[in-house]
């Protein structure tokens, strides 16, 4: 760290990371706070914090690093997590809700990257855009003739699941390609132009499409069950881009083997980066190593967000992305 | 009221009105030839004859007022002058280029198109290649199942469509809808077209070099002409650059491909995502081992739905003409 006249006056925060997790902002953050990095350390993380980070009040939490109540009880200052990821489910929300710690996420930075994947993952499993470039690919098309067809977008009936940041970008897209929108959420929006649906398996009895945005927790844990998907039906498609365990992942495996869907497009997975096998053969479904998020300008916006959250913390302003968490 | 047999033998004398079918649609293999099918006239499928062509048309097809084109079925001046009775040239192509249009002006002959029939299903996939190429969906999806991810850890990160500057070469119905699709992902569209577009507000460029200069991404969505045959060169590509990215959903001879290739290969441009190519469906092998490069068997338009509509527009065109009534999609050249 340069020595800098006025050091000693820059706000601390703490930078939470497994090793392997780089902070690419780390020269801007620098200049505007202190960052104490226990992966820098050669000390075990719990014997660092008690040392180094008892009167800390901000920590950055890098990738999905969690965060639980252990680590929690060595932070006694603590008042503020940033996190760097659209979903807060690696931390101990409870807890921190029993403490008052706010917590802010970065749903706001990477919402249009993530819908942009989502829509993108979804004309590829109706027009079959994977499937037919690996059939071009494997110098089939001069052989067997013509892939089979896709399916229109326009007219389909989209389901979102949960209408946040990232479910509102996706209707926005797809609106222009003329499908017709409903969601579910926690809540009905009254602010939200589309029709609501109380339950999920209402939405996909009345869709073609699901797309699952929400973020996990208990109550949305296997959320996409088999009533759900016998619901959504034959042809129906799934689109995740939200967490692996919305989605009872074996009972989604089975309906796409015995062809009880009609396809699927996942960003995530229960266990990443382990993705069950009989998923592979199959063409009408696509898979992406958890991307959803990563492109460098949306990058650039975390940096910006997590930043701006953290300089109106330490000015008493109010927060940028704050999270509401419902217990 | 149940359809005529297509497979009926024709007599001379048959009162039905006949469209001579030079060689089968595409669109007759993908839904069948049932949908295309009327009580109002037969089809004469020269493609069913052991004669060769001009024969078939001497013995069959004197009287014949109507031809259904497609990309298989090119109208040249040559069999123009065999059938001098054509009144009507209909197609179920997209794109017209296998039409002599200015000879059919000449002798007077109508043509009628697909109008918007697979204009969003198009615009679709255009959307659809750009956001894989940029974002690499279909080159992860490879990765993953090849196992790498947890093995070879994370895959290359994409790049944002937000922003992009898209130029659309062509600003057609196709065109149309692309940008209006683009639109809602924050893209900013420019184009060049033939003229500049009274209505657009869109900047206009008067040279594809100069929009490529300004762009990140091309989309080609105009027609194959003389004009426009390698319209996209070694100059155009170069223009883009080592960050852009081509799209094209328009005819495979409108982009210079061995340049192509090349400009892939030596990382001059950064991606591409074609449904169409110089020599369907052998598509140089050169492509195979690209990684940023999307291929696709010229399928934008179909999907069951733009068939089904595609059918009724030929059915209806057919009608109408044979009726004496206007054509529901008469092709203008402006």
């Amino acid at each position: 760290m340069a020595a800098k006249q006025n050091q000693e006056n820059l706000p601390v925060v703490l930078v939470y990371r497994r090793p392997q997790f780089n902070l690419p902002h780390r020269n801007r953050l620098s200049r505007h706070f202190i960052l104490l990095d226990p992966a820098d350390s050669q000390e075990p993380t719990s014997s660092f914090l008690s040392t180094y980070a008892q009167s800390v009040r901000a920590l950055l939490c890098v990738g999905y690093s969690t965060i639980t109540s252990e680590t929690l009880s060595l932070l006694p200052s603590l008042e503020l997590i940033v996190a760097c990821s659209a979903g807060v489910d690696h931390i101990d929300l409870q807890e921190c809700h029993r403490r008052g710690i706010a917590i802010t996420n970065a749903s706001v930075a990477f919402a249009e990257d993530v819908a942009d994947l989502a829509v993108g993952l979804l004309i590829d499993v109706l027009r079959k855009i994977s499937g037919a470039d690996r059939f071009v690919r494997g110098g089939l098309w001069p052989v067997m003739g013509d892939y089979p067809l896709g399916s229109k977008l326009g007219g389909k009936r989209v389901g979102i699941v949960g209408f946040g940041s990232i479910g509102s970008e996706v209707a926005k897209r797809l609106v222009a390609f003329g499908c017709s929108i409903a969601y579910n959420s926690r809540r009905r929006k009254p602010s939200v132009p589309f029709p609501y649906h109380a339950n999920v398996r209402g939405l996909a009895a009345d869709s073609d499409i699901l797309i699952l945005c929400c973020a996990l927790t208990e109550e949305t844990h296997h959320m996409i069950n088999e009533g759900v998907m016998t619901s959504l039906g034959k042809e129906g498609v799934i689109i995740n881009v939200g967490r692996g365990s919305l989605i009872d992942e074996k009972e989604l495996v089975q309906f796409l083997v015995q062809g009880k869907i009609g396809g699927a497009g996942l960003d995530v997975f229960e266990n990443e980066p382990d993705v069950p096998k009989e998923l592979f053969s199959l063409d009408n479904v696509v898979l992406s190593p958890h991307r959803a998020v990563f492109t460098p300008e949306s990058l650039e916006a975390l940096i910006d967000l997590t930043s701006a959250n953290l300089k109106a913390f330490f000015s008493n302003k109010p927060l940028k992305s704050l999270v509401e968490i419902e217990l | 009221m149940a359809s005529t047999n297509p497979q009926e033998s024709v007599r001379d004398h048959s009162p039905l009105p006949k469209v001579l079918v030079p060689n089968k649609p595409r669109s007759f293999y993908t839904i069948g030839e049932e949908p295309f099918t009327s009580t109002k006239f037969q089809y004469l499928k020269a493609y069913e004859s052991p004669l060769p062509l001009d024969q078939f048309l001497a013995t069959h097809a004197h009287s014949v007022k109507a031809i259904l084109s497609s990309a298989s079925a090119p109208v040249t001046a040559d069999l123009l002058q065999l059938l001098p009775t054509v009144r009507l040239v209909v197609t179920t192509s997209a794109g017209l280029n296998q039409i002599d249009l200015p000879e059919c002006r000449r002798r007077g002959i109508a043509v009628a198109n697909v109008a918007n029939v697979y204009s969003a299903d198009v615009a679709d996939l255009a959307v659809g290649l750009l956001i894989d190429v940029l974002r690499k969906i279909s080159a992860s999806n490879r990765y993953v199942k090849q196992g790498n991810w947890p093995t070879r850890g994370d895959y290359p990160l994409g790049s944002k469509l937000g922003g992009k500057r898209v130029g659309i070469v062509g600003l057609g119905n196709i065109g149309y809808e692309v940008t209006k699709r683009l639109e809602a992902f924050g893209c900013c569209i420019s184009y060049n077209s033939r003229k500049k577009k009274p209505y657009v507000s869109y900047p206009f460029y008067e040279n594809v070099c100069e929009l490529a200069a300004n762009c990140d991404a091309l989309i080609i969505c105009c027609g194959l002409t003389d004009q426009t045959h390698h319209l996209i060169n070694k100059e155009v590509l170069s223009a883009l650059g080592k960050k852009g990215v081509i799209v094209n959903i328009g005819r495979g001879p409108i982009i210079d491909e061995k340049e192509m290739v090349r400009c892939l290969m030596e990382g001059e441009i950064a991606g591409a995502g074609l449904d169409v190519f110089e020599n369907e469906p052998d598509v140089a092998k050169d492509f195979f081992a690209l990684d940023n490069v999307v291929l696709s068997p010229h399928c934008a338009v179909f999907t069951p739905e733009s068939m089904k509509d595609l059918s009724e527009l030929v059915v209806g065109n057919l009608v109408a003409f044979f009726s004496n009534k206007p054509l529901l999609s008469e092709y203008v050249d402006e």
